[in-house]
Protein backbone atom coordinates (compact mmCIF):
# COMPACT_ATOMS: atom_id res chain seq x y z
CA UNK A 1 0.00 0.00 0.00
CA UNK A 2 1.93 3.46 -1.21
CA UNK A 3 2.87 5.98 2.03
CA UNK A 4 2.16 9.37 0.81
CA UNK A 5 5.53 11.07 2.20
CA UNK A 6 7.94 13.91 1.20
CA UNK A 7 9.78 13.61 -2.15
CA UNK A 8 13.28 13.45 0.06
CA UNK A 9 11.95 10.69 2.17
CA UNK A 10 10.47 8.70 -0.81
CA UNK A 11 14.04 8.96 -2.56
CA UNK A 12 15.62 8.26 0.93
CA UNK A 13 13.46 5.01 1.53
CA UNK A 14 13.47 3.17 -2.19
CA UNK A 15 16.67 4.31 -3.94
CA UNK A 16 20.08 3.00 -2.27
CA UNK A 17 23.42 3.13 -3.87
CA UNK A 18 23.90 0.20 -6.66
CA UNK A 19 20.38 -0.01 -7.38
CA UNK A 20 19.39 -0.37 -10.74
CA UNK A 21 16.48 2.65 -11.02
CA UNK A 22 14.36 2.99 -14.36
CA UNK A 23 13.15 6.56 -14.41
CA UNK A 24 10.31 6.37 -17.18
CA UNK A 25 8.50 9.18 -19.01
CA UNK A 26 8.20 9.32 -22.46
CA UNK A 27 8.64 12.35 -23.60
CA UNK A 28 6.23 13.58 -21.30
CA UNK A 29 5.85 13.38 -17.53
CA UNK A 30 9.60 13.01 -17.00
CA UNK A 31 10.58 13.22 -12.90
CA UNK A 32 13.03 15.45 -13.05
CA UNK A 33 12.42 16.84 -9.45
CA UNK A 34 12.78 13.20 -8.59
CA UNK A 35 16.33 12.80 -10.28
CA UNK A 36 16.97 16.15 -8.65
CA UNK A 37 16.17 14.67 -4.90
CA UNK A 38 18.50 11.80 -6.00
CA UNK A 39 21.24 13.75 -7.20
CA UNK A 40 21.49 15.62 -4.31
CA UNK A 41 21.13 12.57 -1.77
CA UNK A 42 24.44 12.07 -4.01
CA UNK A 43 23.24 8.15 -4.86
CA UNK A 44 26.10 6.51 -6.67
CA UNK A 45 26.99 3.53 -8.82
CA UNK A 46 23.38 3.35 -10.12
CA UNK A 47 22.78 1.42 -13.06
CA UNK A 48 20.34 3.34 -14.89
CA UNK A 49 17.36 2.36 -17.31
CA UNK A 50 15.68 4.42 -19.78
CA UNK A 51 14.28 4.35 -23.35
CA UNK A 52 15.07 7.63 -23.93
CA UNK A 53 18.38 9.03 -21.00
CA UNK A 54 17.11 12.65 -22.51
CA UNK A 55 18.25 15.87 -19.83
CA UNK A 56 17.14 13.98 -16.98
CA UNK A 57 19.94 11.39 -17.04
CA UNK A 58 22.71 13.80 -18.72
CA UNK A 59 22.30 15.49 -15.30
CA UNK A 60 22.60 12.49 -13.13
CA UNK A 61 25.38 11.03 -15.21
CA UNK A 62 27.06 14.21 -15.23
CA UNK A 63 26.62 14.06 -11.36
CA UNK A 64 28.47 11.24 -10.93
CA UNK A 65 25.24 8.97 -9.50
CA UNK A 66 25.42 6.80 -12.35
CA UNK A 67 28.25 3.44 -13.55
CA UNK A 68 25.91 1.72 -15.98
CA UNK A 69 22.85 2.60 -18.63
CA UNK A 70 20.32 0.84 -20.12
CA UNK A 71 18.73 2.61 -22.70
CA UNK A 72 17.73 3.28 -26.27
CA UNK A 73 18.01 6.71 -27.26
CA UNK A 74 20.03 9.45 -25.60
CA UNK A 75 20.07 12.13 -27.15
CA UNK A 76 18.44 15.68 -26.51
CA UNK A 77 15.29 15.56 -28.11
CA UNK A 78 14.57 18.31 -31.15
CA UNK A 79 18.13 20.15 -29.91
CA UNK A 80 20.98 17.32 -30.27
CA UNK A 81 23.49 15.35 -28.30
CA UNK A 82 23.72 15.02 -24.92
CA UNK A 83 27.15 16.31 -23.87
CA UNK A 84 27.24 14.67 -19.86
CA UNK A 85 26.59 11.56 -21.24
CA UNK A 86 29.29 12.15 -24.36
CA UNK A 87 32.00 12.76 -22.30
CA UNK A 88 30.91 9.61 -19.44
CA UNK A 89 31.25 7.46 -22.69
CA UNK A 90 33.74 9.19 -24.24
CA UNK A 91 36.04 10.73 -22.17
CA UNK A 92 34.86 8.53 -18.37
CA UNK A 93 33.72 11.70 -16.83
CA UNK A 94 33.40 12.03 -14.11
CA UNK A 95 33.37 8.24 -14.74
CA UNK A 96 33.43 5.56 -16.63
CA UNK A 97 29.68 4.79 -17.40
CA UNK A 98 28.75 1.06 -18.90
CA UNK A 99 25.97 0.82 -21.68
CA UNK A 100 23.76 -1.92 -22.61
CA UNK A 101 21.89 -0.75 -25.40
CA UNK A 102 18.65 -1.68 -27.48
CA UNK A 103 15.83 -0.29 -29.94
CA UNK A 104 13.33 1.29 -28.34
CA UNK A 105 10.96 -1.97 -29.43
CA UNK A 106 12.93 -4.02 -27.64
CA UNK A 107 13.29 -1.66 -24.38
CA UNK A 108 9.27 -2.04 -24.73
CA UNK A 109 9.39 -5.33 -24.56
CA UNK A 110 11.64 -5.69 -21.97
CA UNK A 111 9.41 -3.60 -19.86
CA UNK A 112 6.42 -5.22 -20.56
CA UNK A 113 8.28 -8.80 -19.73
CA UNK A 114 9.06 -7.31 -16.37
CA UNK A 115 5.46 -6.15 -15.81
CA UNK A 116 3.68 -9.38 -17.13
CA UNK A 117 6.41 -11.81 -14.77
CA UNK A 118 8.27 -13.44 -17.51
CA UNK A 119 11.75 -13.99 -17.75
CA UNK A 120 12.03 -12.51 -21.82
CA UNK A 121 9.88 -11.60 -24.36
CA UNK A 122 10.02 -12.02 -27.92
CA UNK A 123 9.63 -9.98 -31.04
CA UNK A 124 10.74 -9.29 -34.67
CA UNK A 125 13.57 -7.03 -34.33
CA UNK A 126 17.36 -6.42 -34.65
CA UNK A 127 17.79 -8.38 -38.06
CA UNK A 128 21.21 -7.54 -39.83
CA UNK A 129 21.82 -4.49 -37.05
CA UNK A 130 25.02 -4.29 -35.18
CA UNK A 131 22.78 -4.65 -31.99
CA UNK A 132 22.50 -7.83 -32.09
CA UNK A 133 25.65 -8.38 -31.68
CA UNK A 134 26.36 -6.54 -28.66
CA UNK A 135 26.80 -7.88 -24.87
CA UNK A 136 24.74 -6.92 -22.16
CA UNK A 137 26.25 -5.44 -18.37
CA UNK A 138 26.36 -8.99 -18.12
CA UNK A 139 29.13 -9.33 -20.98
CA UNK A 140 26.89 -11.82 -22.56
CA UNK A 141 24.55 -11.31 -25.68
CA UNK A 142 21.78 -8.71 -25.03
CA UNK A 143 19.71 -9.99 -28.12
CA UNK A 144 19.27 -13.93 -28.95
CA UNK A 145 17.83 -15.84 -31.54
CA UNK A 146 14.85 -18.33 -30.81
CA UNK A 147 12.74 -20.17 -33.00
CA UNK A 148 8.86 -20.22 -32.81
CA UNK A 149 7.73 -23.50 -31.32
CA UNK A 150 4.43 -23.04 -34.21
CA UNK A 151 6.24 -21.72 -37.11
CA UNK A 152 9.33 -22.55 -36.95
CA UNK A 153 10.01 -18.62 -37.65
CA UNK A 154 13.44 -16.62 -36.13
CA UNK A 155 12.64 -14.57 -34.03
CA UNK A 156 14.59 -12.22 -31.03
CA UNK A 157 14.29 -12.73 -27.50
CA UNK A 158 15.53 -9.44 -25.09
CA UNK A 159 15.45 -10.14 -21.32
CA UNK A 160 13.12 -8.80 -18.80
CA UNK A 161 13.59 -5.71 -17.02
CA UNK A 162 13.33 -5.58 -13.42
CA UNK A 163 14.63 -2.54 -12.05
CA UNK A 164 15.31 -2.30 -8.15
CA UNK A 165 13.36 0.88 -8.59
CA UNK A 166 10.80 2.51 -10.88
CA UNK A 167 10.12 6.12 -10.50
CA UNK A 168 7.40 7.72 -12.17
CA UNK A 169 5.38 11.13 -12.32
CA UNK A 170 1.69 11.53 -12.44
CA UNK A 171 -0.48 14.00 -12.74
CA UNK A 172 -2.81 12.71 -9.66
CA UNK A 173 -2.80 10.54 -7.08
CA UNK A 174 -6.24 10.14 -4.22
CA UNK A 175 -5.72 10.45 -0.67
CA UNK A 176 -5.08 6.52 -0.44
CA UNK A 177 -2.39 6.48 -3.03
CA UNK A 178 -4.42 5.48 -5.90
CA UNK A 179 -2.42 7.19 -9.20
CA UNK A 180 -3.91 8.67 -12.73
CA UNK A 181 -1.54 9.40 -15.59
CA UNK A 182 -3.11 10.63 -18.59
CA UNK A 183 -2.42 11.98 -22.08
CA UNK A 184 1.27 10.40 -23.36
CA UNK A 185 1.72 7.34 -21.15
CA UNK A 186 4.46 5.62 -22.26
CA UNK A 187 6.05 2.49 -20.71
CA UNK A 188 5.38 3.93 -17.03
CA UNK A 189 2.74 1.45 -16.13
CA UNK A 190 4.94 -1.53 -16.84
CA UNK A 191 7.89 -0.02 -15.26
CA UNK A 192 6.21 0.30 -12.07
CA UNK A 193 4.56 -3.17 -12.47
CA UNK A 194 8.13 -4.89 -13.10
CA UNK A 195 10.09 -3.08 -10.40
CA UNK A 196 10.90 -4.10 -6.65
CA UNK A 197 9.62 -1.22 -5.33
CA UNK A 198 8.19 2.24 -6.71
CA UNK A 199 8.12 5.81 -5.94
CA UNK A 200 5.77 8.19 -7.79
CA UNK A 201 5.82 11.89 -7.41
CA UNK A 202 2.71 13.86 -8.54
CA UNK A 203 1.60 17.33 -9.45
CA UNK A 204 -1.91 17.10 -7.15
CA UNK A 205 -2.94 15.26 -4.04
CA UNK A 206 -6.85 15.09 -4.66
CA UNK A 207 -9.72 13.72 -3.00
CA UNK A 208 -11.57 11.86 -5.93
CA UNK A 209 -9.62 10.27 -9.18
CA UNK A 210 -11.63 11.77 -11.88
CA UNK A 211 -12.04 8.83 -14.53
CA UNK A 212 -10.24 10.48 -17.80
CA UNK A 213 -10.22 9.21 -21.32
CA UNK A 214 -7.46 7.08 -21.80
CA UNK A 215 -5.80 7.03 -18.82
CA UNK A 216 -3.60 4.60 -16.73
CA UNK A 217 -4.49 3.95 -13.21
CA UNK A 218 -1.76 2.62 -10.62
CA UNK A 219 -3.84 0.96 -7.93
CA UNK A 220 -2.06 2.09 -4.56
CA UNK A 221 -1.42 -1.55 -3.47
CA UNK A 222 1.18 -1.73 -6.59
CA UNK A 223 3.14 1.81 -5.39
CA UNK A 224 5.30 2.13 -2.67
CA UNK A 225 5.86 5.61 -2.10
CA UNK A 226 3.84 9.02 -3.58
CA UNK A 227 5.23 12.20 -3.13
CA UNK A 228 3.61 15.32 -3.97
CA UNK A 229 5.90 17.41 -6.38
CA UNK A 230 4.08 20.08 -8.37
CA UNK A 231 5.83 20.80 -11.46
CA UNK A 232 8.19 17.56 -10.95
CA UNK A 233 8.20 16.90 -14.70
CA UNK A 234 9.65 20.17 -15.60
CA UNK A 235 11.50 20.94 -18.19
CA UNK A 236 9.10 18.02 -19.56
CA UNK A 237 5.77 18.57 -18.89
CA UNK A 238 2.11 17.23 -17.26
CA UNK A 239 -0.85 17.13 -19.83
CA UNK A 240 -3.36 19.39 -18.06
CA UNK A 241 -1.04 21.36 -15.49
CA UNK A 242 1.99 22.43 -17.76
CA UNK A 243 3.51 23.22 -21.05
CA UNK A 244 6.83 21.57 -22.18
CA UNK A 245 9.78 24.42 -21.81
CA UNK A 246 11.39 23.90 -24.84
CA UNK A 247 13.92 27.02 -24.65
CA UNK A 248 14.95 24.84 -21.37
CA UNK A 249 16.05 21.77 -23.36
CA UNK A 250 17.61 24.42 -25.45
CA UNK A 251 19.70 25.75 -23.41
CA UNK A 252 20.94 22.93 -21.82
CA UNK A 253 23.09 22.20 -25.07
CA UNK A 254 24.95 25.42 -23.74
CA UNK A 255 25.06 24.30 -19.87
CA UNK A 256 25.94 20.76 -20.56
CA UNK A 257 28.36 21.33 -23.25
CA UNK A 258 31.34 22.92 -20.76
CA UNK A 259 31.96 20.94 -17.50
CA UNK A 260 32.34 23.71 -15.29
CA UNK A 261 29.28 25.26 -16.35
CA UNK A 262 27.65 22.22 -15.37
CA UNK A 263 29.24 21.80 -12.20
CA UNK A 264 28.32 25.43 -11.52
CA UNK A 265 24.66 24.37 -12.72
CA UNK A 266 24.80 21.45 -10.31
CA UNK A 267 25.26 23.75 -7.33
CA UNK A 268 22.72 26.51 -7.85
CA UNK A 269 19.91 24.72 -9.66
CA UNK A 270 20.50 21.74 -7.74
CA UNK A 271 22.13 22.29 -4.64
CA UNK A 272 20.55 25.38 -3.99
CA UNK A 273 23.91 27.36 -3.01
CA UNK A 274 27.38 27.96 -4.54
CA UNK A 275 29.01 25.71 -2.19
CA UNK A 276 26.86 23.17 -1.46
CA UNK A 277 28.25 20.84 1.72
CA UNK A 278 29.84 17.33 0.76
CA UNK A 279 29.57 17.86 -2.71
CA UNK A 280 33.20 16.95 -2.84
CA UNK A 281 33.45 14.76 -6.03
CA UNK A 282 30.83 15.92 -8.41
CA UNK A 283 33.01 17.15 -11.11
CA UNK A 284 35.58 20.07 -9.22
CA UNK A 285 38.60 17.73 -10.07
CA UNK A 286 40.19 17.65 -13.21
CA UNK A 287 39.90 19.71 -16.43
CA UNK A 288 40.12 18.21 -20.04
CA UNK B 1 14.57 30.24 -40.84
CA UNK B 2 12.13 32.28 -40.14
CA UNK B 3 10.14 34.93 -42.73
CA UNK B 4 13.29 37.27 -43.15
CA UNK B 5 15.69 34.66 -43.94
CA UNK B 6 14.34 34.57 -47.52
CA UNK B 7 13.02 37.02 -50.03
CA UNK B 8 10.06 36.30 -52.53
CA UNK B 9 11.33 33.05 -54.80
CA UNK B 10 14.30 31.98 -52.74
CA UNK B 11 14.09 29.11 -50.47
CA UNK B 12 16.61 27.24 -48.29
CA UNK B 13 17.84 23.83 -48.53
CA UNK B 14 15.78 22.57 -45.52
CA UNK B 15 12.77 24.03 -47.44
CA UNK B 16 13.76 21.81 -50.35
CA UNK B 17 14.20 18.55 -48.47
CA UNK B 18 10.82 19.40 -46.90
CA UNK B 19 8.86 19.99 -50.12
CA UNK B 20 10.73 16.82 -51.46
CA UNK B 21 9.99 14.98 -48.85
CA UNK B 22 6.42 16.08 -48.53
CA UNK B 23 5.32 15.25 -52.16
CA UNK B 24 6.60 11.91 -51.33
CA UNK B 25 3.36 11.17 -49.52
CA UNK B 26 0.27 10.35 -50.62
CA UNK B 27 -3.50 11.21 -49.03
CA UNK B 28 -4.73 9.11 -47.12
CA UNK B 29 -1.53 7.06 -45.82
CA UNK B 30 0.09 6.56 -42.72
CA UNK B 31 3.78 7.69 -41.85
CA UNK B 32 5.91 7.05 -38.80
CA UNK B 33 7.09 10.80 -38.20
CA UNK B 34 10.66 11.24 -36.14
CA UNK B 35 10.92 15.21 -35.31
CA UNK B 36 12.36 17.93 -37.42
CA UNK B 37 12.50 17.67 -40.79
CA UNK B 38 9.96 14.25 -41.54
CA UNK B 39 7.36 16.07 -39.03
CA UNK B 40 7.98 19.51 -41.12
CA UNK B 41 7.83 17.24 -44.33
CA UNK B 42 4.33 14.93 -43.34
CA UNK B 43 2.72 18.41 -42.04
CA UNK B 44 3.11 19.61 -44.66
CA UNK B 45 2.09 17.26 -46.79
CA UNK B 46 -1.25 17.33 -44.91
CA UNK B 47 -1.63 21.17 -44.70
CA UNK B 48 -1.02 21.00 -49.17
CA UNK B 49 -1.80 18.36 -51.48
CA UNK B 50 -2.79 15.38 -48.27
CA UNK B 51 -5.11 15.99 -45.92
CA UNK B 52 -5.64 12.89 -44.98
CA UNK B 53 -2.49 11.87 -44.57
CA UNK B 54 -2.76 10.05 -40.82
CA UNK B 55 0.75 11.13 -38.66
CA UNK B 56 2.02 8.52 -35.88
CA UNK B 57 4.73 9.47 -33.56
CA UNK B 58 6.60 6.83 -31.42
CA UNK B 59 5.26 8.77 -28.01
CA UNK B 60 2.53 6.54 -29.24
CA UNK B 61 -0.20 9.20 -30.74
CA UNK B 62 -1.94 7.97 -33.45
CA UNK B 63 -3.21 10.61 -35.86
CA UNK B 64 -2.49 13.62 -34.52
CA UNK B 65 -2.80 16.70 -36.02
CA UNK B 66 -0.77 19.20 -35.15
CA UNK B 67 -1.41 23.11 -35.85
CA UNK B 68 2.21 24.06 -35.55
CA UNK B 69 6.04 21.58 -35.60
CA UNK B 70 6.26 20.49 -32.40
CA UNK B 71 9.48 20.14 -30.65
CA UNK B 72 9.81 16.59 -29.40
CA UNK B 73 7.56 13.80 -30.29
CA UNK B 74 5.81 14.12 -27.50
CA UNK B 75 4.56 17.17 -27.16
CA UNK B 76 0.93 18.06 -25.45
CA UNK B 77 -0.78 19.08 -29.10
CA UNK B 78 0.12 15.64 -30.71
CA UNK B 79 -1.43 13.80 -27.77
CA UNK B 80 -4.65 16.41 -27.67
CA UNK B 81 -4.88 15.88 -31.27
CA UNK B 82 -4.61 12.22 -31.55
CA UNK B 83 -7.48 9.91 -32.68
CA UNK B 84 -5.70 7.46 -30.14
CA UNK B 85 -2.87 7.61 -27.67
CA UNK B 86 -1.35 4.61 -26.98
CA UNK B 87 1.27 3.14 -24.67
CA UNK B 88 5.03 2.50 -26.12
CA UNK B 89 4.79 -1.05 -26.09
CA UNK B 90 1.49 -1.30 -27.95
CA UNK B 91 2.76 1.50 -31.26
CA UNK B 92 5.88 -0.28 -31.90
CA UNK B 93 3.91 -4.59 -30.93
CA UNK B 94 0.50 -3.43 -32.37
CA UNK B 95 1.29 -0.86 -34.66
CA UNK B 96 4.57 -0.83 -36.24
CA UNK B 97 5.85 -4.70 -35.70
CA UNK B 98 2.62 -6.09 -38.35
CA UNK B 99 3.63 -4.02 -41.11
CA UNK B 100 0.41 -1.51 -40.71
CA UNK B 101 2.27 1.81 -41.64
CA UNK B 102 3.03 2.67 -44.79
CA UNK B 103 6.05 4.86 -44.25
CA UNK B 104 8.49 5.68 -42.58
CA UNK B 105 10.87 8.85 -41.80
CA UNK B 106 14.31 8.30 -40.82
CA UNK B 107 17.31 10.61 -40.35
CA UNK B 108 21.14 9.14 -40.18
CA UNK B 109 24.60 10.31 -39.07
CA UNK B 110 26.36 7.49 -41.69
CA UNK B 111 24.88 5.94 -44.59
CA UNK B 112 26.24 3.56 -47.08
CA UNK B 113 25.95 3.02 -50.62
CA UNK B 114 22.61 0.04 -49.48
CA UNK B 115 21.43 3.00 -47.39
CA UNK B 116 21.97 1.15 -44.31
CA UNK B 117 22.00 4.39 -41.24
CA UNK B 118 24.17 4.41 -38.36
CA UNK B 119 23.43 6.66 -35.85
CA UNK B 120 25.37 4.92 -32.71
CA UNK B 121 28.62 5.21 -32.83
CA UNK B 122 31.39 7.13 -35.08
CA UNK B 123 34.97 4.85 -34.81
CA UNK B 124 36.66 2.03 -35.00
CA UNK B 125 35.24 0.21 -32.06
CA UNK B 126 31.70 0.68 -30.09
CA UNK B 127 33.53 0.32 -26.94
CA UNK B 128 35.78 3.05 -26.93
CA UNK B 129 34.17 5.69 -29.94
CA UNK B 130 35.22 8.56 -31.16
CA UNK B 131 32.02 9.88 -30.97
CA UNK B 132 29.14 8.96 -29.12
CA UNK B 133 25.73 9.37 -31.24
CA UNK B 134 22.11 9.02 -29.41
CA UNK B 135 21.86 5.10 -30.79
CA UNK B 136 18.78 3.32 -32.26
CA UNK B 137 15.64 4.38 -30.84
CA UNK B 138 12.92 3.48 -33.42
CA UNK B 139 14.80 3.08 -35.99
CA UNK B 140 16.27 -0.45 -36.50
CA UNK B 141 11.88 -1.16 -36.26
CA UNK B 142 10.97 1.37 -38.41
CA UNK B 143 13.33 0.89 -41.33
CA UNK B 144 12.66 -3.15 -40.90
CA UNK B 145 8.75 -2.76 -40.69
CA UNK B 146 7.06 0.23 -42.14
CA UNK B 147 6.04 -0.80 -45.97
CA UNK B 148 8.66 1.58 -47.19
CA UNK B 149 11.25 3.95 -45.90
CA UNK B 150 12.56 7.28 -46.78
CA UNK B 151 15.75 9.11 -45.43
CA UNK B 152 16.62 12.45 -45.27
CA UNK B 153 19.82 13.41 -44.59
CA UNK B 154 22.33 16.30 -45.55
CA UNK B 155 25.14 14.84 -48.03
CA UNK B 156 28.89 15.18 -47.28
CA UNK B 157 31.93 12.98 -47.67
CA UNK B 158 31.55 12.12 -44.16
CA UNK B 159 27.67 11.47 -44.07
CA UNK B 160 27.87 9.20 -47.11
CA UNK B 161 30.29 6.33 -47.03
CA UNK B 162 31.84 3.35 -48.27
CA UNK B 163 31.04 1.33 -44.64
CA UNK B 164 29.10 2.71 -41.98
CA UNK B 165 31.04 2.14 -38.59
CA UNK B 166 27.89 0.47 -36.70
CA UNK B 167 25.14 -0.77 -38.48
CA UNK B 168 22.10 0.74 -36.54
CA UNK B 169 19.72 0.50 -39.27
CA UNK B 170 19.18 -1.87 -42.19
CA UNK B 171 19.13 -0.32 -45.45
CA UNK B 172 19.28 -3.20 -48.06
CA UNK B 173 22.05 -4.73 -45.72
CA UNK B 174 25.26 -6.08 -48.85
CA UNK B 175 22.58 -5.74 -51.38
CA UNK B 176 19.86 -7.49 -53.02
CA UNK B 177 17.55 -10.63 -51.42
CA UNK B 178 19.42 -9.07 -47.73
CA UNK B 179 16.14 -8.27 -46.46
CA UNK B 180 14.14 -11.15 -47.49
CA UNK B 181 16.70 -13.19 -46.16
CA UNK B 182 16.90 -11.08 -42.67
CA UNK B 183 13.35 -11.10 -42.22
CA UNK B 184 12.48 -7.05 -42.93
CA UNK B 185 8.91 -7.63 -44.63
CA UNK B 186 9.23 -3.42 -45.28
CA UNK B 187 10.27 -3.03 -49.23
CA UNK B 188 13.42 -0.43 -47.32
CA UNK B 189 14.90 3.15 -48.15
CA UNK B 190 12.58 3.91 -51.19
CA UNK B 191 13.99 7.40 -51.76
CA UNK B 192 16.90 9.36 -49.81
CA UNK B 193 16.43 12.88 -50.05
CA UNK B 194 19.45 15.41 -49.36
CA UNK B 195 20.42 18.82 -49.77
CA UNK B 196 21.87 17.83 -52.95
CA UNK B 197 19.43 16.09 -54.62
CA UNK B 198 17.66 12.33 -54.37
CA UNK B 199 18.71 9.15 -54.88
CA UNK B 200 16.75 5.94 -55.51
CA UNK B 201 17.83 1.83 -54.77
CA UNK B 202 18.68 0.56 -58.23
CA UNK B 203 16.04 -2.13 -58.83
CA UNK B 204 18.25 -4.89 -59.83
CA UNK B 205 21.60 -3.98 -56.92
CA UNK B 206 19.47 -1.87 -54.81
CA UNK B 207 22.69 0.25 -54.37
CA UNK B 208 21.84 3.95 -54.57
CA UNK B 209 21.45 6.03 -57.29
CA UNK B 210 21.43 9.66 -57.82
CA UNK B 211 18.14 10.06 -59.85
CA UNK B 212 17.38 14.05 -59.30
CA UNK B 213 19.42 17.12 -57.91
CA UNK B 214 17.93 20.42 -56.65
CA UNK B 215 18.26 23.14 -58.49
CA UNK B 216 21.11 24.61 -59.30
CA UNK B 217 23.35 21.33 -58.38
CA UNK B 218 25.22 19.55 -60.63
CA UNK B 219 25.82 15.69 -60.64
CA UNK B 220 29.70 16.21 -60.14
CA UNK B 221 28.95 18.01 -57.00
CA UNK B 222 26.42 15.37 -55.80
CA UNK B 223 29.41 12.95 -56.53
CA UNK B 224 32.31 15.09 -54.45
CA UNK B 225 29.59 14.57 -51.35
CA UNK B 226 29.46 11.34 -51.72
CA UNK B 227 32.28 8.73 -50.14
CA UNK B 228 31.72 5.75 -52.86
CA UNK B 229 31.15 5.87 -56.01
CA UNK B 230 28.23 7.36 -56.47
CA UNK B 231 26.43 6.16 -59.44
CA UNK B 232 23.88 8.59 -61.96
CA UNK B 233 20.89 7.35 -62.98
CA UNK B 234 20.94 7.94 -66.85
CA UNK B 235 17.49 9.81 -66.41
CA UNK B 236 18.98 12.12 -64.04
CA UNK B 237 15.95 15.08 -63.52
CA UNK B 238 16.11 18.35 -61.82
CA UNK B 239 13.46 18.88 -59.06
CA UNK B 240 11.18 21.35 -58.92
CA UNK B 241 12.32 24.11 -56.10
CA UNK B 242 9.32 24.44 -53.71
CA UNK B 243 6.22 26.10 -54.52
CA UNK B 244 5.32 29.02 -53.71
CA UNK B 245 1.85 27.27 -52.10
CA UNK B 246 4.78 24.84 -50.50
CA UNK B 247 6.59 27.61 -48.68
CA UNK B 248 3.72 29.73 -47.76
CA UNK B 249 2.14 26.36 -46.12
CA UNK B 250 5.47 25.37 -44.55
CA UNK B 251 6.58 29.17 -43.13
CA UNK B 252 3.02 29.23 -41.56
CA UNK B 253 3.53 26.27 -39.87
CA UNK B 254 7.05 27.40 -38.66
CA UNK B 255 5.63 30.73 -37.97
CA UNK B 256 2.48 29.14 -35.48
CA UNK B 257 5.27 27.11 -33.95
CA UNK B 258 5.46 28.15 -30.16
CA UNK B 259 8.42 30.02 -29.37
CA UNK B 260 8.66 31.27 -33.13
CA UNK B 261 8.85 34.95 -34.18
CA UNK B 262 5.63 34.65 -35.71
CA UNK B 263 4.09 32.95 -32.69
CA UNK B 264 0.85 33.95 -30.88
Amino acid sequence: MARIVSLAEAVAAAIHDGDSVAMEGFTHLIPFAAGHEVIRQQRCDLTLIRMTPDVIYDQLIGAGCASRLIFSWGGNPGVGSLHRFRDAVENAWPGPLRLEEHSHAGMANRYAAGAAGLPFAVLRGYGGTGLEGLPGLDGLPAVRPITCPFTGERLAAVAALTPDVAVIHAQQADRAGNIQLWGITGVQKEAVLGARRSVVTVEEIVDVLAPRAQAVVLPSWTVDYVAQAPGGAHPSYALGYSQRDNDYYVAWDAISRDRERFVRWLKTDVFGAPDPPGLASAGTGEEG
Amino acid sequence: MGLAATKAGEFTADEMMTACAARALRDGMTCFVGIGLPSAAANLARATHAPGLVLIYESGTIGAKPGWLPLSIGDGVLAETADAVVSVPEIFNYWLQPGRIDMGFLGAAQLDRFGNINTTVIGSTYADPDVRLPGAGGAPEIAAFCREVIIIVRQSRRSFVERVDFVTSVGYGTGRGDRERLGLTGAGPRKVITDLGVLEPDPATRELTLTGVCPGVSPEEAKAGTGWDLAISGSLEVLDPPSPAELSALRALQAMTPGSEGAH
